[in-house]
């Protein structure tokens, strides 16, 4: 339990650190940035969004540093992050409600699919090691040096441009409006196949690499050659023992590089054309929409938070040793 | 990299000679040899001005124009060869950044122990945490002039926690060692003991730190060029995929655009990769795989490592 309430605790103040930075980011600029935005938007803003970017950029000069803090968060926790630029009027919670369920089904699922492929072969590989299987090592970290995005433009050019099989852009077929009836699921996943492919190619490698590691160091602990010597079948010993050990770092990993791996798949988005928080990040930065960004970078940061309590929770279930310290 | 078991005993020399032996981080050290001479080199072997326009519009690879060129007639070849000074720089600064972080917070950390190591702790793993990318994209974005230096301060600067991680822990462990208590119990200074007892035991998991960070920064680098948040007028390897996707080479079937930028990203981060795996079975012996130094005879098992006796008369 006292495991559980520290990473509780920990979460509380990276949360809390992570807001207050993105209070302070557009506070740190030089110069007067709203003063050339609305120059650049010409008379398009209305006299109550110049007032909010005055108040999200610090230049309100009538109140402290202070006050624009305790603001800040009143303001945020009633689901207030601005208007958005770009979609102009719309609020930035709004554009991010939209898009939102869009990133978290596809980096959700790829991951845990990569996750679960990568670790399987990982112990697959720790285990059977010094065969060809080895061969894969190399291969593997060539395939994770390949930055996410350039793999999405291969995937695109070979198979929806050179060959179309998958539609190269968006998230659905146009003719079709947003509803939960069959004929656009299926235009949802048949739109997310590729994006969703390129991801998992792309980081199934780490996992391996990282389990393999970990196996072949399990599979000289005493315990396994104890397993092999009470004559246990060699898939027990494997699973059993060795993998069932070897799998905890890369338990803790996943939690650890789960912000790595959203900072990919938002440019896999972009690349893509997936409306998800990556393509609007992408618009956000393209327009220098600022009130966007924040808004995007806070609930990015927020969800991979929640994913890692989620990966903390997993790991205490797999870890009996942290369930005992308590 | 998190499993590493220390290895004293060894000098630092001696260390990167067992590295080099092995096969695969001979490998990765040949390859970034040569981009490392392509990047002191630069104009002086580049066929054309990367920037200069020609007639020869769109076209594939020839004679002429190795690489191609753009729909403006710039030769792509030129511009990979521009861009690797960029990359290299870039990735080389922000790695250092980075260390240099690591290991003050990280030494510090699991040498002083205590409030100031939860404090260190904490601040390393919020860092962890927080997406480093989206950050940078950000702060890169709001900054007015996002040239080379301040690309790799920020990657830098935000990049350093895994690193101070696995330092700490490492740290932690050699703390209670015989070694360092003999070391403290003949009145050495603190200074001595970190500079001189505690950071050399440290070498291997610091180059692979650092050679792990340099990967993240290229890569970030080349991402943040790509989406056109950094000047695209300098080049590297994301400004030609900039320009490439932003003129549709995709659509008119240009691969030999975007395919070469690609291919150097991979190339290069396969070998930093490789180097690591050096560094990685050189700590840890039990990971290397069969393909290096082949003992005949002896299929490594679960269980055991395969060494070779030497014959000692």
């Amino acid at each position: 339990m006292t495991f559980l309430l520290r990473r509780l605790a920990f979460y509380l103040v990276t949360a809390w650190a992570a807001i207050t930075l993105n209070f302070f980011i557009p506070r740190m600029l030089p110069g007067n940035p709203v003063q050339s935005l609305i120059t650049r938007y010409q008379g398009q803003l209305s006299t109550d969004a110049t007032k909010a970017l005055y108040a999200l950029f610090g230049l309100d000069e009538d109140t402290s540093l202070w006050q624009q803090y305790l603001d800040y968060w009143g303001r945020l926790f009633s689901g207030d992050l601005g208007l958005s630029f770009t979609y102009f009027p719309t609020p930035v919670a709004e554009v991010i409600e939209q898009s939102l369920p869009w990133t978290l089904i596809l980096v959700g699922l790829s991951t845990m699919v990569s996750f679960t492929l990568g670790t399987l072969a990982g112990a697959y590989l720790g285990w059977r090691r010094g065969r060809w299987t080895d061969a894969l090592l190399p291969i593997g970290s060539f395939f994770s040096a390949i930055p996410y995005f350039w793999l999405g433009l291969i995937a695109i050019a070979v198979l929806a441009v050179a060959w179309p099989l998958f539609p190269s852009s968006g998230g659905w077929d146009g003719a079709f409006v947003p509803s939960w009836d069959a004929d656009f699921i299926w235009s949802a996943v048949y739109h997310g196949a590729l994006p969703a492919i390129t991801i998992v190619i792309s980081s199934i490698a780490g996992w391996m690499l990282g389990m393999r590691n970990m196996t072949v160091t399990v599979a000289a602990e005493d315990y396994v050659t104890v397993a092999h010597a009470k004559g246990l079948k060699e898939r027990t010993v494997m699973f059993a023992y060795a993998a069932r050990n070897a799998v905890l770092p890369n338990v803790s990993g996943f939690a650890l590089s789960l912000g790595f791996i959203v900072g990919g798949t938002l440019v896999t988005e972009i690349v893509f054309s997936y409306p998800g928080i990556g393509y609007i990040l992408y618009q956000g930065v393209s327009a220098k929409d600022y009130p966007l960004m924040q808004g995007v970078f806070l609930i990015i940061t927020l969800s991979v938070l929640a994913a890692n309590m989620l990966a903390d929770l997993a790991y205490a279930l797999l870890d009996p040793r942290t369930r005992q310290e308590g | 990299m998190a499993t590493t078991t220390p290895t004293a005993l060894v000098t630092p020399r001696r260390g990167f000679r067992l590295v080099l032996r092995n096969r695969k981080a001979a490998a990765g050290l040949i390859i970034l040899g040569v981009f490392a001479l392509v990047a002191a080199l630069g104009e002086l072997i580049a066929p054309y001005d990367p920037d200069a326009l020609s007639p020869a519009l769109l076209e594939g690879p020839s004679g002429a124009h190795w690489l191609g060129t753009t729909n403006t007639g710039q030769d792509i070849l030129s511009q990979l060869i521009a861009g690797t000074r960029g990359v290299l720089l870039v990735g080389l600064l922000a790695g250092a950044i980075a260390t240099v972080l690591s290991i003050v917070v990280g030494v510090t950390a699991g040498f002083v122990g205590g409030a100031g190591d939860e404090a260190l702790s904490l601040l390393a793993n919020v860092f962890l945490v927080i997406p480093a990318l989206p950050l940078i994209i950000i702060v890169a974005s709001l900054l007015p002039s996002a040239g080379g230096t301040t690309v790799a301060l920020v990657i830098g600067l935000t990049g350093w926690a895994w690193g101070s991680r696995i330092l700490r822990a490492q740290t932690l462990s050699l703390r209670r060692r015989d070694f360092v208590q003999a070391a403290r119990a003949n009145g050495e200074s603190l200074w001595r003991i970190v500079f001189f007892e505690i950071l050399p035991n440290l070498t291997a998991i610091i180059a692979s730190g650092f050679i792990g960070t340099v990967i993240f920064a290229v890569l970030s680098q080349i991402t943040l060029a790509f989406i056109g948040v950094t000047s695209v007028s300098d080049w590297n390897w994301g400004t030609i995929l900039f320009w490439a996707q932003s003129n549709q080479a995709l659509a008119q079937g240009a691969w030999w655009w975007f395919v070469p930028a690609g291919l150097c990203i991979a190339l290069l981060g396969t070998a930093l990769t490789l180097v690591n795996f050096g560094i990685d079975e050189f700590v840890n012996p039990r990971l290397r795989t069969g393909g290096n130094r082949p003992v005949k005879g002896i299929r490594p098992r679960v269980g055991f490592t395969p060494v070779r006796r030497k014959e000692t008369s």
